[in-house]
């Protein structure tokens, strides 16, 4: 019919696409430019390499088919692929059709979006059937996937989500277009097919509904493409944007660049990946425990790329780290976060002047070059029963040790890192370094999960092996150097949030270790699940009343099955369940239960 | 001479006109828990800096209170937000929230003036 293969109903949809790929290369090559030095020697390191082709698979597993969503969420899963998966296939089915259909690849780059209006019935070409069969199908596939989008919108219960994510205008406007692409070609097409029987089982059945109405073609597919033109112009500003980001994030992560500390193109990208899937409200202690619910990862980001970020939202976070486990994208919201808390720092200032390595240290032993240092870190040191037991077990297992922060410890910075003083932290971190290497020793034990998260991920000059305690005893069992009595008595670990996330994730050692000394329970939330204390120095801006709901969240995992001891890891934690338990089941650290038993 | 190990001390009034209190209500805004502060030191006999120098927070809250804003920025930098004094405080004052939100407000205010 239509041999010109041409209407000017094309022109909104050939616009949109226009506008849309300019705007994409500048972010890219905007947020490639701003990428720091040792980002783009990463990526240069790594591009030829099996890294790319790995970044690839991951895209295809992630991007398309959102395997990482699947696995929290099947409803939400299938969401997300039935779109994305489903409008892929459908271009490039459609443009394997076209090209069929016109005997050449390089068509009119349109003939494939609006087939269906320029086909001429009456031609014939290979696997016409099936082509026509797999274009309804998909079609039917990511009306499927639509029609659950709007269910969520209204009814995000179905998801297992309690609240839906909200929304700007910009968004509001990306929304509604891509809400209406796929039910507005869903008619064109089988208004068409109404006339032209050239439809498969979904556009031909409609379309014979249709035909008696006569219905004029045209404007329904102006209105089509004025709804793709619509999204393609929108979409950039609008979360959308990460359909597309998350491809750069997937190979810049794989070529292995990191968040730094200060703000960079990665940032960006970060930022611009989330799809504000709103899986990380529902995880966040914040939201569970103490009702804040304006400040998890999806609106910080989305409050940063408003312009519209508060500084209480950026700093109430217990940077526990749960919302970065569950996020499908991988994105390390906590990292931005330390980012955007960054202080100013003043030039000459001598920060800590006053700390002097050489007068730190242990008071009782001039020993220079023992197997193991001891750092109890300032935590440990407000619960002396940590110190004692440590100091047994040292003894029992015959240790040649060193307790490098007997008298006057320093702090290993961390909390100063978690709150954006980044010269200050370094400055404590190489007096630190200066202190160890004073000393001629093999391990570093530390029984504060912050100090060794810190010396495990921020120390980069420390040539030393760095150890949790836990994983000391546990090391010591194994060698056979400690011996622990099995006793009758029942644990509830919990897992502190600094070694149970990320790349620190000490789960083995310590049950291990509490099953030789007892029976462990098992928990509803355990190991990277477990739930945050609520006394993280991560967050300044709690009140006593919100940390103590917190708290009694986690505690009410911990005493479900009336354990006989909780048993945790961490100096903060046990502070903060030994004031919250006046009665039931005792509070102990790891390093006591040894002993005790 | 003879020195009996004392002296006429010299006089060490407060010139409370020459102080400024611009700052208090905004911290007070900001970590409400500042109020609640009754003096008590638990948090300077525990805190990881004292036992490197001389630094209580005690001493802080008292230079905020009386606005002497120039001697306190040196002073605030010492802290190392190590946060034992939160953890040992009987009356829950925001210890670390307050040190930090002094040392902005300070820090700012020194420098416009
Ligand atoms: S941060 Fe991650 S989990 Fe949260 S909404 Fe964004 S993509 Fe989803
Ligand atoms: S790090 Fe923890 S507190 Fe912060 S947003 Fe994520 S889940 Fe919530
Ligand atoms: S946080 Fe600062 S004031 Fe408090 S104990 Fe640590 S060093 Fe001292
Ligand atoms: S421990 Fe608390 S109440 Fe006591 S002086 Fe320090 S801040 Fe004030």
């Amino acid at each position: 019919m239509d041999t010109t293969m041409y209407n000017p109903f094309v022109m909104p949809f050939a616009f949109g696409v226009v506008i849309l790929f300019l705007n994409l290369i500048i972010s890219f090559v905007t947020w490639l430019y701003n990428l720091s030095k040792t980002q783009r020697k990463q990526v240069g390191r790594h591009i030829i390499s099996w890294r790319t082709l790995a970044a690839i698979w991951e895209c295809l597993r992630e991007c398309l088919l959102h395997r990482n969503i699947f696995k929290r969420n099947p409803v939400l899963g299938y969401m997300h692929c039935s779109l994305a998966f489903g409008w892929s296939l459908l271009i490039i089915v459609g443009k394997f059709e076209a090209s069929t259909y016109s005997g050449s690849f390089f068509t009119n780059p349109w003939l494939a979006i609006f087939f269906r209006y320029f086909e001429d019935p009456s031609r014939i070409f290979p696997h016409k059937e099936l082509f026509t069969f797999l274009m309804d199908f998909l079609l039917a596939v990511v009306l499927s996937g639509l029609l659950l989008a709007v269910i969520k919108r209204f009814y995000s219960r179905l998801m297992g989500l309690k609240k839906a994510t909200r929304h700007t205008p910009s968004d509001r406007i990306a929304l509604i277009s891509l809400w209406c692409i796929f039910p507005l070609r869903l008619v064109a097409e089988s208004l068409v097919a109404g006339y032209r029987n050239n439809g498969g089982f979904l556009t031909q059945s409609l379309g014979n509904l249709l035909a008696p109405f006569n219905l004029p073609i045209d404007p329904i597919w102006w209105a089509y493409s004025i709804a793709l033109c619509l999204f393609f112009i929108f979409m950039p500003f609008t979360r959308y944007m990460h359909i597309f980001t998350e491809i750069l994030l997937i190979f810049l992560r794989k070529w292995g660049v990191v968040e730094e500390d200060k703000k960079t193109g990665y940032t960006d990208v970060e930022l611009a990946a989330c799809s504000r899937c709103g899986i990380c409200i529902d995880v966040c202690p914040l939201n569970t425990a103490a009702k804040i619910n304006d400040t998890q990862s999806v609106y910080f980001i989305r409050d940063i790329r408003d312009n519209v970020i508060s500084h209480r939202i950026i700093n109430d976070c217990l940077l526990c780290n749960r919302c970065v486990e569950a996020c499908p994208v991988g994105i390390k919201s906590t990292k931005i976060r330390q980012i955007y808390r960054e202080k100013k720092s003043f030039e000459n200032k001598q920060y800590y002047d006053y700390l002097n390595p050489a007068a730190t240290g242990s008071t009782t032993s001039g020993n220079k070059s023992p197997k193991v240092l001891y750092f109890a870190g300032c935590m440990s040191h407000l619960t002396p029963g940590i110190i004692d037991s440590m100091k047994k077990i040292f003894k029992a297992a015959g240790e040649d040790f060193v307790f490098v922060d007997e008298d006057k410890n320093i702090c290993c910075g961390r909390p100063l890192r978690q709150q954006g003083f980044l010269d200050q932290a370094n400055t404590l971190m190489a007096k630190n370094v200066q202190l160890f290497n004073s000393y001629n020793a093999e391990i570093l034990v530390t029984s504060c999960p912050i100090c060794y998260n810190s010396f495990k991920t921020e120390y980069k000059d420390l040539n030393i092996k760095v150890m949790h305690h836990t994983q000391y005893i546990n090391m010591l069992i194994e060698e056979g150097r400690l011996q622990v009595n099995h006793s009758d008595k029942t644990f509830a670990y919990h897992d502190p949030c600094e070694i149970s996330r990320e790349e620190n994730r000490i789960f083995e050692e310590p049950r291990n270790i509490l099953r030789a000394a007892g029976t462990l329970l098992p928990l509803t939330n355990e190991k990277a699940d477990a739930l945050c204390c609520g006394s993280s120095l991560g967050n300044t801006v709690l009140s006593t009343e919100q940390i103590e709901d917190i708290r009694n969240q986690a505690m009410d995992v911990l005493t479900k099955d009336n354990p006989d001891y909780i048993v945790t890891s961490c100096p903060l934690c046990k502070k903060t369940f030994k004031k919250g338990l006046r009665n039931g089941p005792e509070v102990k650290d790891i390093a006591e239960i040894i002993i005790m038993g | 001479m003879i020195k009996f190990g004392y002296a006429p001390v010299v006089s060490r009034t407060l010139d409370l006109d020459s102080s400024d209190f611009s700052l208090r209500d905004e911290l007070i805004r900001e970590v409400p828990s500042y109020k609640k502060c009754i003096g008590c030191g638990g948090c300077t006999s525990t805190c990881s800096a004292h036992q490197h120098t001389e630094f209580s927070i005690l001493r802080c809250n008292m230079l905020f209170r009386r606005g002497k804003y120039d001697v306190l920025e040196k002073e605030l930098d010492k802290c190392m937000l190590c946060g034992k004094c939160l953890l040992v405080c009987p009356r829950n004052v925001n210890t670390r929230d307050m040190i930090i939100k002094m040392r902005l407000l300070v820090q700012h205010k020194n420098k416009k003036q």
